[in-house]
């Protein structure tokens, strides 16, 4: 268990400085691929390298399992990195880029050499043992550099980005490959990336960061179904905004006036919800289009515009604002309607989002 | 498109390349050539042969002076190198400390003070040093070659260091590695072709220097250059044509090596 309790890092001593982290605080359980999520610059790195030990905190606390990690210099952490650039080592082979750790850790040659094997084999790059790490591609560089933060079984596995520099169809087999080795490892996985769709698909629980603050933790339905605020919303995903009013609040459930007059109930933020204006979100594949009359929002169809897997309609609201839905395709049938009708928007009760101002 | 300076097409840039070119090397070419000369005269040509690099060979106070410049460039090169390591290693890897570019300034002060007065302060203060402890020996020449080769070590390996990847240093200690560790199987390894540049730079320095040689040399501690510059004020032969060939030769192979290096492994 990691416990990073209130990191604050601010960068630049003399001059102008920069708060990268501001009073993050997280726990991140055993075994848990833990995503760390964010625009560029948000402080993704500079949170790895904080319990890496490549930077140290302007303040705050990191523990791993009770122990305090900010006494330990990097190379006393039980913790190995799986950096952006990669990092081998130029000068040796890939067997030799795997062995290292251990080499460091002073394990017998024998025993280096088992592991080594293994690694080899579990990443599958055993006929490439030999190789230099300039003869091998991209791909293959990152299943290495993988093998290499395995290989002395580190507590907690850091990766910054590791996919980003792979083209598609590699990036979603190491997506894979990276969830099969987390699951016969066991290890903790800290990743970081900017895609939204990595995290949601690979996380067990994601933390939303924006300018060096953790916005949002959850596991991917939670932030995806109940962003809690409007920065969240936008980034993972396509969202409406709905201006409301909050009745109510009763537990989770809060009773909202929509600006179409119609009443409805949504999910209450987790804390601080006040009766008056708020804001309401609403995934697009979540609402339903149907007929004016009854329906929670009506308006007019300005666009519909077909994307193969599904097709978008593109709401103008009556009083202003428009609403995008998202309906699934059957085979060789269309919508039925078309730009100019008169249509309603609908969603389930429990469905909308009220956000944190 | 055309670009918006071109060197090349401004007039009478040929016409200055070619002088200097000629300038450069044309002294040198006659110099190679007249070191073969039959005659026992550096202008006129009297045919081919090899009697000057015989007689040069031969020559006792040649001899000394080589094994004497061979020795000193040498200890120069190991000992600045030895120096200049650990000086771009902190120079380059400290982060930006207090005093940085004063400290970078003093390691590079032999290329920008005259060398003409390094050479008379080390006359002066070697000469104090002298009198206090009676010591004549090579050791001062050794001394005073490491610290002027100092900035031509330095420089080859400071680049080098920057031209390296820092992650690989973080994924070493991330690994592990103890800083000694990791400098010995991460940095060293890399740093090699730096190293040896270096060396060779501040060898072939060493191995040129007449005025800081002059100054600080004791009686009969003639290196090459200094050899030759005394035989100049007396009969001028082709003999010293032939050392000065031989010279040119060991830096041609070194400055080969040194390129040869730096572009490989990188
Ligand atoms: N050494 C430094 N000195 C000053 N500012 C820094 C330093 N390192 C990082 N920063 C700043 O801190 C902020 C966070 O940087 P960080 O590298 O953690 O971003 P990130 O979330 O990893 O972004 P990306 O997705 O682009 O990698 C950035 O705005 C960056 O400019
Ligand atoms: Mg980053």
């Amino acid at each position: 268990m990691i416990e990073i309790g209130g990191v604050t890092k601010v960068y630049g001593g003399r001059g102008p400085t920069f708060t990268a982290l501001d009073n993050v605080s997280v726990t991140i359980r055993d075994n848990e691929f833990f995503t760390l999520l964010g625009p560029s610059g948000c402080g993704k790195t500079t949170l790895l390298r904080v319990i890496a030990g490549f930077v140290d905190p302007t303040s705050g606390t990191v523990a791993l399992d009770g122990q305090d990690l900010l006494q330990l210099p990097p190379y006393k952490r039980p913790v190995n990195t799986v950096f952006q650039s990669y990092a081998l080592f130029p000068h040796m082979t890939v067997a030799e880029n795997i062995g290292f750790g251990l080499k460091m850790l002073d394990r017998p040659a024998a025993e280096v050499k088992r592991t080594v094997d293994e690694m080899l084999a579990l990443v599958r790059m055993t006929e490439m043992a030999g190789r230099k790490t300039s003869e091998i591609s991209g791909g293959q560089q990152q299943r290495v550099a993988l093998a290499r933060a395995l290989a002395p079984r580190p507590k907690v596995l850091l990766l910054d980005e590791p996919l980003s520099a792979l083209d598609f169809k590699l990036r979603k087999e190491m997506q894979i490959e990276l969830k099969r080795l987390q699951s016969e490892t066991g290890i903790t996985f800290i990743f970081v990336t900017h895609d939204q769709e990595e995290a949601l698909t690979m996380s067990d629980r994601i933390a939303v960061m924006r300018a060096g603050s953790i916005r949002q933790i959850g596991g991917p339905r939670d932030i995806y179904d109940h962003p809690a605020e409007r920065f969240v919303a936008d980034f993972i995903g396509d969202t409406n905004f709905l201006d409301a009013t909050l009745l109510s609040v009763d537990g989770t459930a809060a009773r909202v006036k929509l600006a179409s007059g119609a009443e409805t109930t949504v999910r209450a933020p987790a804390e601080g919800a006040k009766a008056g204006p708020v804001t309401l979100a609403v995934r697009p594949e979540h609402a339903t289009l149907g007929n004016a009359d009854g329906a929670l929002l009506a308006g007019k169809l300005a666009n519909i515009i077909y994307f193969g897997t599904d097709t978008h309609f593109h709401v103008d609201l009556d009083g202003g604002g428009s609403f995008v839905l998202r309906q699934q395709n059957q085979p060789d049938q269309k919508s039925g309607r078309s730009t100019g009708d008169r249509v309603g928007v609908s969603f389930p009760a429990g469905v909308g989002q009220v956000l944190r101002d | 498109m055309a670009k918006p300076f071109d060197i090349r097409r401004q007039t009478g840039f040929n016409a200055i390349a070619m002088a200097c070119f000629v300038l450069l090397y044309l002294p040198i070419i006659l110099l190679v050539i007249y070191s073969f000369n039959a005659g026992s005269s550096i202008a006129i040509w009297e045919g081919f042969s090899w009697r000057w690099y015989v007689s040069a060979w031969q020559n006792d106070q040649v001899q000394s002076a080589t094994v004497r410049s061979l020795v000193l460039a040498s200890c120069a090169a190991i000992f600045s190198t030895a120096c200049a390591v650990p000086a771009a290693l902190a120079t380059t890897r400290q982060g930006s400390f207090k005093g940085h570019t004063f400290v970078f300034a003093l390691i590079n002060q032999p290329l920008m003070v005259p060398e003409i007065v390094t050479a008379v302060a080390l006359l002066i203060v070697f000469a104090a040093v002298k009198v206090a402890t009676g010591y004549t020996g090579f050791g001062y020449l050794i001394l005073a070659h490491t610290a002027f080769c100092l900035p031509f070590a330095y420089m080859p390996i400071r680049a080098r260091l920057q031209g390296m990847n820092l992650s690989l240093e973080q994924a070493g200690a991330d690994l592990y590695g103890t800083p000694w560790r990791v400098f010995r199987h991460v940095t060293l390894p890399q740093l090699w072709p730096g190293i040896l540049a270096g060396a060779m730079l501040a060898f072939v320095t060493s191995l040129d220097d007449v005025v800081i040689t002059e100054f600080v040399k004791s009686a009969g501690q003639d290196t090459l250059p200094t050899y030759m510059l005394g035989q100049m004020r007396r009969v001028v032969t082709p003999e010293v044509n032939a050392i000065s060939s031989a010279l040119l030769a060991i830096s041609v192979v070194m400055v080969m090596a040194f390129f040869f290096l730096s572009k490989t492994r990188k």
